[in-house]
């Protein structure tokens, strides 16, 4: 009785539980109100439906979480990865057309190279204002979120980039194995972050600098290096991820590509339990969270929900995963109940204090 | 050591914002290059302020603009706004120090414009107003405003579908892709096409979304839309880019678009007449840019002193797709 008591404690103190179950209550939700929304089918030889649809639009999300978490496990924020989006979608989608042949593969890969290319420069750039000027993150990547945007006007002269390309619309609406390409995409550069990070110290040493970046320079850790290198991930990620957002819609608008996906990020990044004091970071409960804020999307247009309470119904849904998440919250809840045991909750918390 | 580290650290930052703001100051400032040269008598001289760049309805509309000037024999002094109302308000004031004969602008927002308004009109300088109206309870402070009217082009949508329906027997199935949540283009369109399609009651809008204007929120809801509902007979989306962006959509559930569904939307930007020419869309109600020759003769008459309506519309119309593939060679945008 007691260790099934103490295992269910386990399962509900972990970080991703409560993410876990409003997914799959949204998910619940849907198909009461449609039975049909679980369903797949095959169409055109891949798979075709909802649970497909939210996979391929998560995918972007998932990429800019990625760089996001790690650069948030630093104690940082990135503000501008939705510009960098705009931007890397813009300058490979001005370079495939003014191409002779657009399904040219080789001017394809071009485009993409420029795309990564340019926004290698960008993280660079927030990098070096970071941590070798030493301006506050929300500042210095708040420069490039107001002028990205003015920089992929000017890429795309104000104009949408009507670009008409298979192999680069691929990227946002092909298929490989039945399943949507991009997802693939998104699961790949998370298996690589995930091996980097884990699999080496070097998760460590981000953790360690976002507890406390003099103390790790103390240590022995180039902490200054560390920082610049998040940057420039989370940089290189939103860049992959404005191929994405493009090549869905097969063109590229400067003005609403990528717009507001930093605090989408942001939130994925939180709902995953990764704290923003820095100091700790998950790279699987941001692809959680990510997913979560995707079915959400998704749940307004399938249910129909009207634009005007969409978002009050968005916002009730996050505070209350947001609430029943934080062990504070839990904690207080479950003192009223005699029967519940706080005291593995408690044990927790020490976790969550971060010294800023 | 630290906190020394600070404080530095702290200092460097200010000093970057500083040279930041500065640098976006200064731009700001050498972008209105309205010139210093006094108005001379012979020729009109007009005053234009324009939002920004932000589309290619808005090149279109600048473009549309200074050719009618040029055509018209009207000097031009142009400023972009870049989307800030501050620009805007120097570039009239540097209008009226000019002693231009008439001024004309598109009004980044709706208020905050009754002083500048009031110290053109003690200037005795006329002001027209261009595709987007002020919010001023003083009508006097402007001579006219010209511009599109969005129920009118919803209400144009729904009429076309009435009478393309008319023969149909069952209920036809409408969704609909709303523009940008609270915007006046979103709801005018919206109202103009319910009142146009109530003459009809086996018209139905089955279901009605928000897709932002853009084409990618345009597909995120149609697709959810084409899966909820098996049967849909007819798209209404408030612009081009939208249904542009539901094509798409609508082509991977294996449906084709203005045969299995029918389109309707509004704008005629290049894009959606070609889908239009295509055979893709079914209908497109124009929003045109190109007000720049009406408001020539505007100009004219105002600075002769003649009066002239308080609205004015844009001459527009309405394109089905024969009519797109005559028009689309010559089309500016």
């Amino acid at each position: 009785m007691s260790t099934s008591k103490a295992r269910w404690a386990a399962v509900t103190g972990h970080a991703l539980f409560w993410p876990v179950v409003a997914l799959i209550a949204l998910l619940v939700a849907n198909t009461i109100y449609r039975p049909g929304f679980l369903s797949v089918e095959m169409k055109d030889g891949h798979l075709y439906g909802s649970l497909i649809d939210i996979l391929r639009l998560a995918a972007p999300l998932i990429l800019v979480g990625m760089g996001m978490t790690l650069v948030i496990a630093t104690g940082g924020i990135d503000l501008s990865v939705g510009s960098m989006c705009a931007i890397s979608g813009a300058i490979a989608c001005l370079h495939i057309s003014g191409q002779p042949d657009q399904n040219a593969l080789g001017g394809v890969l071009v485009a993409l190279a420029l795309g990564v290319g340019l926004s290698l420069v960008l993280g660079a750039w927030n990098g070096a204002l970071v941590s070798i000027i030493g301006i506050q993150p929300i500042i210095a990547t708040l420069i490039l979120m107001v002028a990205g945007r003015g920089l992929a006007q000017l890429i795309t002269e104000g104009q949408i980039i009507t670009i008409n390309s298979e192999p680069y619309k691929a990227v946002g609406v092909g298929y490989l194995l039945t399943l949507p390409l991009a997802i693939f995409i998104a699961a790949g550069v998370a298996l690589l972050v995930a091996a980097v990070t884990r699999r080496t110290a070097l998760g460590m040493i981000i953790e360690s600098v976002g507890g406390n970046a003099e103390a790790s320079r103390l240590a022995g850790i180039r902490s200054g290096r560390i920082t610049f290198l998040v940057y420039v991930i989370s940089a290189v990620c939103a860049g992959i991820a404005g191929f994405m957002v493009t090549a869905n819609v097969s063109s590229a608008d400067g003005n609403a590509a990528g717009l507001w996906i930093e605090l989408d990020a942001i939130l994925a990044v939180v709902i995953g339990g990764t704290s923003l004091a820095g100091g700790r970071f998950s790279l699987g409960g941001t692809i959680l969270g990510a997913l979560l804020i995707q079915t959400l999307t998704t749940t307004v247009y399938a249910m129909n929900i009207s634009p005007q309470t969409a978002l009050l119904f968005k916002a009730v849904v996050v505070i209350i995963v947001c609430l029943v998440q934080a062990p504070a919250f839990r904690a207080k809840f479950a003192r009223r109940r005699p029967a519940a045991p706080a005291a593995p909750i408690a044990a927790d918390q020490p976790k969550e204090q971060v010294p800023a | 050591m630290l906190t020394m580290g600070k404080a530095i650290t702290r200092r460097r930052a200010v000093a970057v914002l500083t040279a930041t703001l500065l640098a976006t100051g200064l731009a700001a400032c050498g972008n209105s290059d309205t010139g210093d040269k006094p108005a001379d008598d012979g020729k009109l001289t007009l005053g234009f302020s324009q939002v920004g760049a932000e589309s290619g309805w808005r090149t279109a509309n600048t473009n549309s603009i200074k050719e009618s000037a040029t055509a018209a024999g009207i000097e031009l002094k142009f400023d972009d706004a870049q989307g800030k109302q501050e620009n805007q308000i120097t570039a009239i004031r540097n209008y009226i120090q000019q002693k231009v004969d008439v001024i004309a602008f598109s009004p980044v927002v709706e208020s905050g414009w009754d002083t500048v308004l009031k110290e053109a009109k003690d200037a005795g300088i006329p002001v027209i107003l261009t595709d987007r109206s002020v919010d001023s309870a003083d009508k006097s402070l402007y001579k006219t405003f010209i511009g599109s009217d969005f129920v009118k082009e919803g209400k144009l949508s729904g009429e076309w579908l009435v009478n393309e329906t008319k023969s149909a027997t069952g209920t036809v199935n409408i969704v609909e892709l709303q523009g940008t949540t609270g915007s006046a283009p979103a709801n005018d369109r919206k109202k103009g096409f319910a009142e146009a399609i109530a003459a009809n009651p086996n018209l139905k809008v089955i279901a009605s979304q928000t897709g932002d204007f853009t084409r990618a929120g345009g597909k995120a809801v149609m697709e959810q839309f084409l899966k909820a509902n098996p049967k849909i007979d007819v798209l209404f989306a408030h612009n081009d880019d939208m249904g542009l962006g539901a094509l798409e959509a609508i082509t991977a559930a294996g449906k084709v678009p203005g045969k299995d569904i029918k389109i309707i939307t509004i704008d005629a930007v290049k894009d959606g007449m070609q889908a239009l020419a295509d055979g893709k869309f079914n209908f497109i109600a124009e929003c045109s840019p190109l007000l720049g020759p009406q408001l020539m003769d505007l100009v004219k008459k105002v600075s002769k002193g003649e009066t002239i309506p308080q609205r004015i519309e844009t001459e527009e119309g309405t394109f089905t797709p024969e009519q797109a593939k005559a028009a689309l060679p010559t089309r500016k945008y």
